[in-house]
């Protein structure tokens, strides 16, 4: 009793911890700043789900109590707010991140104070922790067959890795580029280029990569252009006229809601890889697309990280459920092999390394803004360590197995429990 | 039981019935079926067969047919698997029609059909096999189609059927496309070598990117090591190992990799070598634990070596005299050395050209860039250089012109008409909203610059929230119309897109237009009157707050025209505004403040050695604004006042 | 008899206080130290709070007092962040590195274990080679060092080429901005070899100090942060007082009238600019391990920018009010975009502070612009009794830094 009044009186009311009787859940995406842009609509997704879930009687008998906070873009300001969401809040799980930076800057952060995080967009895979699951895709999920459709399916022989420069492109690129040389693509036929967040000007980039088929072969654009700098993107690319036909372009970070910011007739025919578009054919989907335009109006779309978080918001319901308490640990142990319904009419399991299993879909973009979905394949399942680079080809994770995040097969040791960042 | 039972029989029945239904089909629809695998999971690779055996069968259906499966128009019955063509009669429901008789067959749900989608891959292979009954095809825009599948994926083939198809050409513009593809043709597939040589020499000062693709490929060169040149091979250069173009390291890895030497052994297989002759604690006679340095480790590998226990390390001596044994060169894949020559010489005389287009598609580009700055500047230039106020809103003008335009849209669908709408209207709103600030917040603060730019700082994040809140964080459409769409291309080097240009005719405009109020006009003259001297103004009758009022909403005012054209160009979000605002606090001050001409001028210095840094250092574009910002920096400390320095009393002091 | 330090500065004496009653009862009721009412959490934003109160008693003393709206002090705040963050990560990461060789079947090489530093510090933004900017992040004693001096050469050297060439007003201020422009551009590059956007991150880890909890750590830094701040107001009230004071102040109500005076006015901008930045650069130093990271964001102008607002907020030319200002409006900020701030109901729409608390915080600048200009710290004027001078409305120079007639003190 004496503490509370203290802790009213002495730090104002404002900064005492809250009564733990509900179920808390963090919601941590930029509401301002460069990814705004993006996550916005993720906080929207799990608010909906909440307010689902809770007119379903909620969990446990509880009410679950969404705190949202806005964290603006900036990477330390994510430290900040998870140790808040987590120490402050007393939240029981974060829904979180877009970036890879700012899940970097979170994670000491969740691994010191034992925090969960749900990661609901493809990143680059490199990583595993012990307090984060990936609800997105890995690199094998997305990165790497998209890569395989430019060989196999388009004939690519040129590629230009264009990217935002932080970790996730940069990452990735790394792993492709390592990839494309197994696949006996030469270096100097690889066009790496980095642009900082929210680059507009972008002329002189498009016109590089027309000049890269001056060699006779066939050139193909891999996008990990991340957030707004987009739309300047694919505007230059619809002016400079570069057909899908003659130089595709395939991205990994647009999907509908990137697109809706600006006209596709000219760019009908590049192409996307995720692991979900909104005009998936199946039931499920169009309820949640139904629900989803009810909610926040008939022009909004849907998108593939927004399935990822109702993936992971169902995974974590039934764990809590099935664990009967809330806390990290239980839900923790409560989560591996669980199995949900995706919205493209397939099942997620999650595996013991924190990824989940995903089919991984082709698209094109249609004058409408929506993708026209022209490969599917079945669940693949997430690789947390890349099998294309030599140094973490032998490395493993298995938390219920082995309980290490980065287990070394060669040697037989966990090389870390504790993530890089 | 039974019940698995009927379900097994009911299954039989089914396969029956389908398979008579199969029967029962016209001919291509039966090739189809035959071929029912690869045309449903249609892929690049497999698709040659199937294509192959429809052009084989002479059917008169196989153009249609391919034609329409390109297009996606080919569609699958689920029931029995059937092909049809297909059109939407509304959103759910598709009228099939048969293949072979162009009839409807009825009417089915979106759900109990589906849509074949070949990949782009799959349709430019299809639109390949359709150049041979294109390219004669009465219809230009078939003809025309024909040729663009020829020069995305030109075959042997093509050239027979092309050479076959100018003499009856009677389109000018496609038969110059025709004899150039022909051209081009000759160089990849034909076996005259002279021939060939005539058709590279006539690229020799052509600057398309087509023709370099074709000339590029036949000088790939192989590098190879031997004992001695070899002879009867088309070799480029002769090279020496050690020199920039072929350092040791990689001279020997040509030697070990055709076997010619010994491969050299590697950090870590000298650490495996090490671990798997741990014996008792010790590595050939050394304690493990002074193997904690790599001069400790090569001692105790020299050893296990000398015990024959590892394959010895190759020393310096063993590389060089290895090195020294042998010969490397580049050799042409191309073996007639008359073509690789011609290729060398026509390429060589291409790339000058393409160096001085370039060099004019930089320049074009650091233009455009210079305009966009400038007209982003240009409004600044007026509230800040020549009533000396520091608007750090500014930006937020810019961004609530962009919105205007968004908004605008929403309600006039035309967008030739709404960007005619949204331009005077995005002035009147930036106007108004100038005005209203230069009433309430800087009047009061006109002798004390670095309050008003805290003032309008405020004044700029509460706008930019407010902007989210009204708007969302996502980014709006703002389309240009569609005469604005593509680019002016000139060739294949030197191209820039019409909205860039709309954007300098617009500054162009503007420029004249300010040079004309801030000179011609009575409001020019006040406003220039009460800069340099308020009280001697007022006291020559001028209303000083009116013409301070004005002035800052004409500044304003252009800020959102500039932001319709910036949101044309790039994209419409809140924090649209804060990208341009320190870029145009500097041109205006590179420029020199209070004059029109010193922001012209600034623009184009920023955006010019913007450009220039950009093209040294190209896949860093954040270099180039580092280094430009340096270079203001620097440029500043020798004239502080901008390039255009005011003289005089109007200099201020 | 000159009259005591203590004596001329009743202010200071005062603040010195609070601010031991402060951290003395923090540390109290910290986690750490047996209480739990205010959490580690707390105490790290507290923490955090006090550096960027110092970094505000520095840009007090060069904007309020020298009269030199510099938009770039956080660069320098920023860099010393980055200065001491390398020697964090580094450290750490060898920790880590050491230990997980350690079960190989031989020894490590010094060259084995610092290219496993370049793969766990680099393999994040595709690289492993340790750049050459990171020689001495082995070395705590350098870097702290170079916490000092990296800030203050820059400093030196922008301000040497600055105030030669007579740049002021707000040409100085585009500058400045210009310069933490840069800085932050070619910092977000990768090849600045300081990890890109991405920045340097896991800071809180002491090396060398696994065993102790970030109870006890975010503690220890508290402490550190309140002597720092409590040695730098003293510094700032010992150089803001006295003759060079009055110098200063001299220099931002009429620049051109000390020069005649005979005072080389460029030396004491110089001194001013160059010894604020250190301080800032010290405030940074102790701010990032305690926020956990660092990225080339933090010294974009815009932050900047904010530090002049807090300051003017609080009110300028005087410490406690920078003092005040910075922990006021950072606190709040803290609160408010926290989702802990209640949502108003208007009926027809409700107000979610998330989404309004800028449009309060932009109005309250323009509001206290305009009517306040003494800040917050104006209201120890009403308690004091002190009033303005009376000077008709005019300010109390000409040059843009001066002091306004309401802000004066009589």
């Amino acid at each position: 009793m004496m503490k509370k009044i203290l802790s009213a009186a002495v730090l104002t009311a404002v900064f005492a911890g809250a009564a733990q009787a509900e179920i808390k859940v963090g919601i941590l995406h930029s509401l301002s700043g460069t990814m705004a842009i993006s996550e916005t609509t993720l906080k929207d997704t799990m608010l909906m789900l909440i307010e689902q879930q809770n007119a379903k009687g909620g969990l446990l008998g509880e009410e679950i109590v969404p705190v949202v906070v806005d964290p603006a873009s900036d990477w330390p300001l994510f430290a900040e707010k998870t140790r808040e969401l987590i120490s402050n809040e007393g939240v029981d799980v974060i829904f979180g991140c877009w970036t890879s930076s700012s899940r970097k800057a979170i994670l000491p952060v969740l691994e010191e104070l034992n925090g969960l995080l749900f990661y609901p967009v493809q990143y680059e895979g490199e990583e595993s922790s012990k307090n984060v699951f990936y609800t997105g895709a890995a690199p094998n999920q997305q990165a790497i067959p998209a890569t395989d459709y430019f060989l196999e399916e388009l004939g690519v022989e040129k590629f230009a890795l264009l990217g935002t420069d932080y970790v996730y492109p940069r990452t990735t690129n790394k792993i492709l580029e390592a990839y494309l040389k197994d696949k006996g693509i030469a270096a100097e036929d690889i066009f790496v280029n980095y642009t900082p967040f929210g680059h507009s000007d972008w002329s002189k980039i498009v016109a590089d990569v027309v000049a890269l088929g001056a060699d006779g072969k066939k050139v193909g654009v891999i996008s990990t252009i991340n957030g707004d700098a987009n739309i300047g993107f694919y505007k230059e690319l619809a002016a400079a006229g570069i057909s899908a036909d003659d130089i595709p372009v395939v991205a990994f970070s647009v999907g509908e809601e990137e697109l809706s910011g600006l006209d596709t007739s000219n760019l009908v025919g590049h192409l996307a890889a995720w692991n979900y578009f909104q005009s998936a054919d199946a039931p499920v989907n169009e309820e949640f697309v139904a629900a989803w335009k009810a909610r926040m109006g008939e022009d909004r779309v849907t998108n593939d990280p927004m399935e990822a978080h109702v993936i992971g918001f169902d995974m974590w319901v039934q764990a809590v459920e099935k664990a009967g308490t809330a806390d990290v640990d239980a839900v923790r142990e409560a989560m591996y092999g669980l199995q949900v319904p995706n919205l493209t009419g397939g099942t997620a399991t999650m595996l013991p390394n924190h990824h989940l299993t995903k089919p991984v879909l082709i698209g094109e973009i249609q004058a409408d803004g929506q993708f026209d979905i022209i490969s599917q394949t079945e669940e693949v399942p997430g690789d947390a360590w890349t099998d294309y680079l030599p140094e973490s080809a032998v490395l493993e994770a298995d938390w219920p197995g082995l309980g290490c995040g980065m287990y070394n097969t060669e040697t037989e040791t966990c090389v870390q429990i504790k993530s890089n960042y | 039981m039974t019940r698995i039972f009927l379900i097994g029989l009911r299954a039989a029945l089914f396969w029956f019935l389908a398979a008579f239904a199969v029967q029962a089909q016209s001919p291509i629809q039966d090739l189809l079926q035959e071929n029912r695998a690869a045309v449903e999971k249609a892929s690049r690779k497999t698709i040659d067969d199937v294509i192959g055996a429809l052009l084989a069968s002479g059917l008169p259906e196989t153009r249609e047919v391919l034609a329409r499966w390109r297009e996606k128009e080919l569609w699958q019955r689920d029931e029995d698997g059937l092909f049809f063509f297909a059109e939407a009669v509304d959103g759910n429901t598709y009228r099939l029609i048969d293949i072979a008789t162009g009839e409807a067959v009825g009417e089915y749900d979106k759900k109990l059909v589906s849509q074949l989608k070949p990949n782009s891959g799959v349709r430019s292979v299809i639109a390949t096999a359709l150049v041979r009954f294109q390219l004669t095809d009465p219809d230009p825009a078939k003809r025309a189609e024909g040729l663009t599948a020829i020069e995305r994926g030109p075959e042997a083939s093509h050239l027979e059927a092309l050479r076959a198809s100018i003499e009856g050409e009677n389109d000018s513009g496609l038969l110059a496309r025709k004899q150039r593809l022909e051209r081009l043709l000759t160089i990849a597939y034909d076996d005259d070598s002279a021939l060939r040589v005539a058709a590279i020499e006539s690229f020799s000062t052509d600057l398309g990117v087509d023709a370099r693709a074709a000339l590029n490929p036949l000088l790939a060169t192989t590098r190879k090591a031997a004992p001695a040149l070899p002879e009867g091979v088309n070799i480029a250069n002769v090279l020496k190992p050690g020199s920039s173009a072929l350092p040791r390291s990689e001279a020997y890895a040509l030697l070990v990799a055709a076997d010619l030497a010994p491969p050299l052994v590697t950090a870590a297989q000298k650490k495996e070598a090490l671990i798997a002759n741990i014996a008792d604690g010790t590595v050939a006679g050394m304690p493990i634990h002074t193997l904690g340095t790599a001069e400790a480790r090569a001692r105790a590998y020299a050893a296990l070596a000398d015990q024959g226990l590892a394959p010895p390390d190759v020393t310096e001596d063993g590389i060089d005299a290895a090195l020294g044994a042998h010969v490397f060169f580049d050799q042409y894949n191309e073996p007639d050395a008359a073509i690789t020559a011609a290729a060398e010489e026509a390429l060589s005389s291409v790339s000058t050209r393409v160096g001085v287009n370039q060099a004019l598609d930089l320049a074009l580009d650091g233009l455009s860039l210079a305009s966009i700055y400038f007209l982003a500047a240009i409004g600044l230039a007026i509230t800040f250089g020549v009533m000396g106020v520091i608007n750090m809103a500014h930006g937020e003008f810019i961004m609530m012109g962009a919105y205007t335009g968004y908004v605008v849209q929403q309600f006039v669908p035309n967008y030739t008409a709404s960007i005619i709408v949204a331009l005077p209207l995005a002035f009147a709103v930036t106007f108004a909203a100038g005005v209203a600030m230069e009433r309430l917040v800087i009047r009061w603060l006109y002798n004390r610059p670095l309050e008003t730019l805290l003032a309008t700082f405020g004044i700029s994040i509460a706008l930019q929230q407010l902007a989210k809140n009204i708007f969302g964080t996502q980014a709006r459409p703002l389309t240009s119309p569609g005469w604005l769409d593509g680019a002016l291309v000139l060739n294949d080097v030197v191209s820039i897109s019409y909205i860039r240009i709309a954007i300098f005719v617009l500054g162009i405009i503007f420029l004249f237009l300010l040079l004309f109020v801030l000179n011609k006009t009575r409001l020019g003259l006040e406003m220039r009157a009460v800069t340099q001297n308020p009280r001697m103004a007022a006291s020559m009758g001028i209303n000083p707050d009116r013409v301070n009022m004005l002035t800052f909403g004409l500044g304003s005012g252009i800020a959102g025209i500039a932001g319709v054209a910036i949101g044309l160009y790039a994209k419409v979000t809140s924090e649209l505004g804060s990208d341009y605002i320190v870029q145009s606090f500097m041109t205006v001050v590179v420029g020199g403040v209070g004059n029109i001409w010193g922001t012209l001028l600034g623009a184009a210095l920023i955006g010019f050695l913007q450009k220039g840094i950009e093209w040294m250092n190209p896949s860093n574009t954040l270099a180039a604004q580092t280094y430009m910002i340096i270079f203001i920096i620097i440029f500043i400390q020798f004239r502080p006042k901008g390039i255009i320095a005011l003289k005089g009393r109007a200099a201020g002091d | 008899m000159e009259r005591s330090f203590f004596a001329r500065n009743p202010s200071a004496l005062i603040f010195i206080l609070l601010l031991a009653a402060f951290t003395l009862g923090v540390t109290l009721l910290s986690e750490g130290f047996g209480m739990d009412v205010v959490s580690t959490s707390m105490v790290k934003t507290l923490g955090k709070t006090l550096c960027l109160c110092l970094v505000a008693v520095a840009m007090d003393l060069v904007w309020g007092y020298c009269g030199i709206l510099s938009l770039g002090h956080f660069a320098f705040f920023g860099l010393g962040g980055y200065m001491i963050g390398m020697w964090l990560m580094y450290e750490r990461t060898k920790a880590i590195v050491i230990s997980a060789t350690a079960g190989g079947p031989l020894p490590a090489t010094p060259e084995e274990i610092r290219e496993g530093i370049g793969v766990q510090i680099f393999g994040v933004v595709g690289g492993s080679e340790i750049p050459p900017i990171w020689y001495f992040a082995d070395s705590l004693t350098i870097q702290l060092a170079l916490v000092v001096l990296v800030p203050g050469l820059l400093a030196l050297i922008f301000g040497w080429l600055a105030f030669r060439s007579r740049v002021a007003g707000v040409y100085l201020s585009i500058l400045t901005q210009a310069m933490t422009l840069a800085l932050s551009l070619y910092l977000f590059q990768n090849d600045s070899g300081l990890r890109g956007n991405n920045g340097l991150s896991g800071l809180q880890n002491l090396p060398g100090a696994e065993n102790v909890p970030q109870t006890l750590i975010s503690i220890y830094f508290l402490w550190a942060s309140a002597l720092a701040l409590g040695l730098g107001y003293l510094l700032a009230a010992w150089v803001a007082g006295g003759k060079f004071g009055s110098v200063i102040r001299g220099i931002r109500d009429d620049e051109a009238r000390v020069r005649f005076l005979g005072y080389h006015v460029e030396g004491y901008k110089l001194f001013v600019f160059t010894l604020t930045a250190v301080i800032a650069a010290i405030a940074g130093a102790l701010y990032y391990p305690q926020a956990g990271i660092i990225n080339p964001a933090e010294i974009a102008p815009i932050a900047s920018i904010y530090l002049a607002v807090w300051v003017a907020i609080g009110g300028r030319g005087r410490l406690y009010g920078a003092v005040i200002g910075a922990a006021l409006v950072s606190l709040v900020s803290t609160w408010f975009t926290g989702g802990q701030a209640p949502d108003i109901p208007l009926g027809f729409y409700t107000v979610q502070w998330v989404d309004w608390w800028l449009i309060l915080l932009g109005l309250s600048f323009v509001l206290v612009t305009l009517f306040a200009p003494k800040g917050i710290g104006g209201l120890f004027d009403l308690i004091a009794g002190r009033g303005s001078p009376e000077r008709h409305g005019a300010d109390l120079g000409p040059d843009p830094g001066a002091l306004r007639e309401k802000e004066a003190e009589e």
